[in-house]
């Protein structure tokens, strides 16, 4: 049978409708983009001009010196070092916390009304404003507990304070291996921890890891939390020294030595403050690019 | 002709709900010792809810509940001691391929590992013995350490029959193993199911109405999670099917 060839009035004339569609096409694309643009300006100006003004302080040495001249001068050594404790204690406790408890929640956890309110507690605590969680850490750990004002108090407020978002992160990424893996394993007389440590969590690391390190540019930029428990304007400490603190000193953190260099201290250098914002925001970055880096070699050994 | 009447599997008025939906109303049937009973039925008919409650993997959906008595050799699965002896006494083959994200060997080897065997030598035997099983062995003896998840489809459902001899089961349930595989893998795995049932005994769940003809000793239409005949193969694919749906649907007049 012959097919009956088009005619030739022509089936893909363009008609009013077409150019209508293809104006609202554009007119989308065109406004998409811009907002898209609209979000990469900010960060490029605001980094821009940090740098542009921090540029007279910046350098190795700006990191490893010690404040002087009354905080005036100087570089950030022991808020650099202070953060760095204050990150890695919090992570190291809300990690494994926050882990098991997303395993919990995804692969044993049934749903009766114990779980919904674990789970209505994960989500509201992901939603308490962060100067509600220093009030709390205050509370609870600097008196209560009597860990006093220290570094410890001020950790395990930050760990509380990430704890929701590590639980939400993980999981997702645990929800994200399929069903059918795990009824393979219990096909075949598996466990459910066997199932979990054999195929859901070497599945998953990628995606927990990613929403772990995420939480470490959190952690280090909050600036109420640690004031209220552990964070001081100063404390004297060793050039380049790793380990100046103690759980339970006091110690300087980056955010809050910025507020103070900004809004406490007179006659700071002028390229002080900006270095220093420079050197939290840089650190944070480069956690963040690493998270993103982690994820993309993790995601090329993906197994299916 | 004694030993054939053997009974593996008892099922006595199964019921399955999940949730307030019931989608099996109370089916009893026998399986014997090396036979191939086929299940046949539409999609929905609750085949592969059946399958979960003999080997009680149904525990793990939170809203499922049933009720009736299904023994596995004599003993009741709902008070079953060890549900993982349970497990690894039946295989179960699922739908959709499913190699595990991990190597061949250790997807043949996890079944073995998880009940405490960690005897390199033995695992080494076993894992070779199951892939020959399943026609596999040839085809992937050489790269033992790459990714299960990489095989093709029809490899992977033989690498999923692979793993689900691994456990040493004696009775072997499939669920609709052709699904997702071209017809000749089909065929290859046919011939390994008729190799397997002189020491197994089989539960074929099958859409395919030909295949339970090709393969089964008895042939059992469900619908709409009710049991309308369980008769001899030639029986059911014949006139003398009792119930007019059975005629119908093995004649492909519907489903």
């Amino acid at each position: 049978m012959a097919i009956a060839p088009a005619p030739a009035t022509g089936r893909f004339a363009r008609t009013a409708h077409v150019a209508r569609k293809e104006r609202a096409e554009l007119v989308a694309r065109a406004v998409t983009a811009a907002m898209a643009a609209a979000m990469v300006l900010p960060l490029l100006l605001i980094v821009g001009h940090l740098v542009w003004l921090a540029w007279p302080s910046l350098g190795l040495g700006f990191i490893l010196d010690v404040p002087s001249r009354g905080m005036t001068d100087g570089g950030i050594w022991p808020a650099f070092v202070g953060t760095l404790y204050l990150v890695g204690i919090s992570l190291l406790v809300s990690t494994p916390v926050g882990v098991l408890a997303a395993v919990y929640l995804n692969e044993y956890a049934r749903d009766n009304w114990f779980n919904r309110v674990v789970n209505l507690a994960v989500i509201n605590l992901a939603g308490v404003p962060s100067i509600v969680h220093a009030l709390f850490g205050l509370g609870a750990f600097v008196y209560a507990a009597r860990f006093g004002y220290s570094i410890l108090s001020a950790s395990l407020t930050l760990a509380i304070m990430t704890l929701p978002v590590i639980i939400a992160s993980t999981r997702e990424a645990l929800a994200s291996v399929p069903m059918a893996f795990r009824e393979a394993c219990w096909n075949v007389g598996a466990s459910r921890w066997q199932t979990i440590r054999a195929v859901v969590l070497p599945n998953s690391i990628s995606g927990i890891l990613t929403g772990v390190i995420l939480q470490v540019s959190r952690a280090a930029g909050e600036t109420a939390p640690v004031m209220f428990t552990g964070a001081v304007f100063y404390k004297s400490v060793e050039r380049g020294n790793l380990f100046p603190y103690a759980l339970t000193d006091q110690c300087m953190a980056l955010s809050m030595h910025l507020y103070t260099l900004a809004t406490q201290v007179p006659n700071v250098k002028e390229s002080l403050p900006y270095a220093t914002a420079v050197v939290l925001l840089g650190s944070v970055l480069l956690v963040n690019a690493t998270a993103i880096g982690l994820r993309v070699f993790l995601r090329g050994r993906k197994k299916w | 002709m004694s030993a054939a009447f053997v009974k593996r599997i008892e099922v006595r008025e199964l019921r399955v709900a999940y949730g307030s939906k019931e989608v099996i109303h109370g089916i009893s049937f026998d399986v014997y010792q090396n036979e191939i009973l086929a299940v046949i039925g539409p999609a929905q008919s609750g085949k592969s809810s059946m399958l979960r409650v003999l080997n009680r993997t149904i525990d793990f959906a939170a809203s499922a509940h049933w009720s009736g008595m299904v023994r596995v050799d004599g003993e009741d699965v709902r008070r079953a001691r060890d549900v993982y002896a349970l497990r690894r006494k039946i295989g179960m083959v699922a739908p959709l391929p499913v190699g595990l994200p991990l190597t061949i060997y250790d997807n043949v080897a996890f079944a073995p590992r998880a009940s405490g065997l960690d005897d390199e030598h033995q695992l080494d035997q076993l894992v070779e013995r199951c892939l020959r099983q399943a026609a596999l062995w040839d085809e992937v003896k050489d790269r033992l350490s790459s990714l299960g998840t990489a095989l093709s489809g029809g490899q992977q459902q033989r690498l999923t029959i692979a793993r689900a001899l691994s456990h040493q089961p004696e009775i072997l349930c499939l669920d609709e193993f052709s699904i997702a595989i071209d017809p000749v893998t089909t065929m290859r795995i046919e011939d390994v199911l008729k190799e397997l049932r002189r020491d197994m005994t089989i539960v074929l769940v099958t859409n395919l109405t030909q295949q339970a003809r090709r393969l089964s000793d008895r042939t059992m239409f469900l619908w709409d999670g009710e049991l309308v005949e369980l008769d001899r193969t030639e029986v059911i694919f014949s006139s003398a099917a009792r119930s007019q749906r059975t005629r119908d649907y093995v004649a492909g007049v519907f489903g």
